[in-house]
């Protein structure tokens, strides 16, 4: 009887994120499940019941598969990159100097740019006659690139733009993690000798494991959810190089009005997001140090 | 065995506020220093200049002959147990009592040797390759003293590594830490806030206050001539009792209350104000040759089982008095007690300088004469 009244008192507190969630998140994700079992009328209402053959469709859809490889790759590119840099730049920051303050602003400063406003930033930046890059480039004498509309070279070009905008959170995070570091452990490692390296070796990427994991796995989990720099730089082109999943989930529900198939690859990139997280937890639970 | 002296150390931040004035003492090679003070006195900061994590803002420090202001930490080849153990959370023991020698490239047969040497002697053995979390404080402040000792290190500095453990382990690592040390001949250094510490593990102790030496001898003369009231009051349980004293032709007026006839009179006469204090242990209940009566009512009684510790006011003053025994007192009880003339000590009241020592303390008992 007590215990019913608990969970009573227990649900009532629970209400208004229960009524949030359910309003935002899980009916969507119910009904994008729902919907990728069938095809679609022009307003997005189930149709015909098809079954695995939206799912299998994709598979088969070189289109798609050419996406999945782009999205891969942009993860390859910007993930690991991402933190490294991050990091360098929060090691820095943290150390005792004049005017660091002034840098540690700067560095985290993107954080507070919209991705709307860094992508315009960097398309005139990448612009083929009247972009930095190529001025650069030719003051060096090397050839030009044509960053957005190179094939070869617009995976990159957008992957070196996510990069600086995920920097400043990245920064900001790692810069907290390491002002979390007992000094008395450097000190320590100070009068034991230790040379920097093998102080940031030893203690400061050990003690900095749990951040840098739940910075990967931020980190990961966005780019594989990459949306607004591509529609502002290269609208999933040239010839879909830059076609990441998230941008072909709204270009197929949004622009062809196929919700059914759009629905499929939502829930392939949820299972795909699911899987990878997973896989990192467990593999960060053998290295990363909790305190 | 090495030897640390500070010539006109000085430590100040930011150019303003000094927290070290003008700090003279030799450490002598193979001795227990200890640096007592109350929290804020200097004394942790005096201790990181030794090891090298402070600059010194002015003066020298030498090790042995060599002067070492500029000198960093690991050149200094010393060794420091902090308040706080420092121990890395993500090794083991084992790998966290070999960490210096890790970074010192020693081969790894010696690093093994020494780990298990230093574990035997510290009973750690059995514990090498858990976490330190998975350890109790003793065991961590072990494996803090282990750290330290495996150097080889001629010079060990503490800060205050007892303070994070129980009453009764620090006992016992208090008498552990002095055994130790002796053992292995080596320079401590170590800064404790705790009077007791002080008292039982130093060959020396250096009272610092406000970043200014008071006193530095040995623990039992800065007991029985502490050489101004702040020492008087900081060293000894319950405290010396304190009271400033105005001198007139008929004697010392304790708080315009209590009179003292002036046995002294000559002597002081260029003092009008002195401050003049008693130890708990001196006033008894007895009454002696030379010993003023003390009328009094009992604010507070402590019954310790051994000795009785009584509380009462002495003008705005509180004073104690322990009485060996038990006693079935009351709070509020009228009692006389009795203050020995030669258990008085006299301070300037201005300058704080010790005037006269008492004449009791110092004749220190053998076993022959019992």
């Amino acid at each position: 009887m007590k215990q019913l009244t608990h969970m009573r008192s227990a649900l009532l507190y629970l209400l208004p994120s229960l009524i949030l969630f359910t309003v935002f998140i899980f009916y969507p994700m119910f009904r994008t499940l729902y919907l990728s079992f069938f095809l679609t009328d022009a307003k997005g209402n189930a149709s015909v019941a098809v079954g695995l053959d939206n799912y299998i469709h994709l598979f088969t859809s070189s289109q798609f598969l050419n996406s999945m490889k782009a999205t891969l790759l942009f993860v390859l590119y910007t993930v690991p990159l991402g933190i490294v840099i991050a990091l360098f730049l929060a090691l820095l920051a943290n150390e005792k100097l004049k005017g660091i303050g002034f840098f540690r602003t700067i560095f985290s400063s993107t954080m507070g740019v919209s991705v709307a406003a860094s992508s315009v930033i960097w398309l005139f930046l990448f612009h083929p006659s009247i972009g930095m890059f190529n001025h650069v480039l030719q003051l060096l004498h090397l050839p030009q690139v044509q960053w957005l509309v190179d094939p070869d070279w617009a995976l990159l070009s957008v992957a070196i733009t996510t990069i600086w905008m995920n920097t400043g959170f990245s920064f900001l995070i790692i810069l907290g993690g390491l002002q979390n570091i007992d000094q008395t452990l450097y000190e320590s490692a100070q009068i034991d000798g230790a040379n920097y390296w093998y102080r940031l070796r030893r203690i400061t990427i050990p003690m900095l494991s749990p951040t840098l994991f739940f910075i990967s796995t931020i980190s990961l989990i966005n780019a594989f959810q990459t949306f607004g720099q591509i529609d502002i730089l290269t609208k999933g082109g040239p010839t879909q190089a830059t076609n990441l999943i998230v941008y072909s989930i709204y270009r197929e529900a949004f622009v062809n009005y196929q919700f059914g198939t759009a629905s499929a690859q939502a829930v392939i990139l949820f299972v795909i997001v699911l899987f990878v997280t997973i896989l990192q937890f467990k593999l960060g639970e053998k290295k990363v140090h909790y305190q | 065995m090495k030897q640390v002296s500070l010539n006109n150390v000085v430590k100040t931040y930011d150019k303003q506020t000094t927290v070290l004035h003008n700090i003279n003492v030799t450490i002598e090679a193979g001795e227990f220093f200890v640096l007592v003070g109350p929290s804020g006195c200097g004394k942790s900061t005096m201790l990181r200049m030794i090891a090298g994590l402070e600059d010194i803002t002015a003066g020298e420090m030498y090790i042995d002959e060599q002067v070492v202001n500029d000198l960093p930490p690991v050149k200094r080849e010393l060794s420091m147990v902090f308040q706080n153990y420092a121990l890395y959370p993500h090794l083991t023991v084992a790998q966290n009592i070999s960490f210096g020698l890790h970074a010192k490239k020693m081969s790894k047969a010696t690093i093994q040797q020494r780990v298990e040497d230093v574990a035997k002697t510290l009973q750690l053995t059995a514990y090498l390759t858990r976490k330190p979390r998975e350890l109790s404080g003793g065991q961590r402040q072990r494996v803090a003293l282990a750290r330290a000792i495996v150097s080889d290190a001629k010079i060990c500095l503490m800060d205050e590594p007892l303070s994070n453990l129980d009453a009764k382990l620090r006992t016992h690592m208090r008498a552990e830490i002095k055994q130790l040390q002796r053992k292995l001949g080596i320079t401590m250094i170590y800064v404790t806030h705790d009077q007791i510490e002080a008292m039982t593990m130093g060959d020396r102790i250096m009272i610092l206050h406000e970043g200014e030496i008071q006193q530095i001898g040995k623990p039992i003369d800065i007991y029985n001539y502490p050489a101004n009231p702040f020492v008087a009051t900081f060293i000894g349980s319950p405290p010396m009792n304190i009271a400033p004293a105005t001198i007139r032709a008929d004697g010392f007026f304790i708080d315009e209350q209590f009179i003292l006839p002036n046995e002294m009179n000559e002597r002081f006469t260029k003092h009008h104000t002195l401050v003049m204090g008693i130890r708990p242990e001196h006033i008894t209940h007895i009454k002696t040759k030379n010993a003023h009566p003390l009328p009094i009512t009992l604010r507070n009684i402590e019954l310790l089982g051994t000795e009785t510790i009584i509380s009462f006011a002495v003008g705005t003053h509180t004073w104690h008095a322990r009485m060996p025994g038990q006693w079935a007192l009351d709070v509020g009880q009228h009692l006389t007690v009795y203050l020995p003339s030669d258990a008085f000590y006299y301070y300037d009241a201005q300058t704080g300088e010790l005037l006269k020592k008492a004449t009791i303390v110092g004749h220190f008992e053998r076993l022959g004469d019992l």
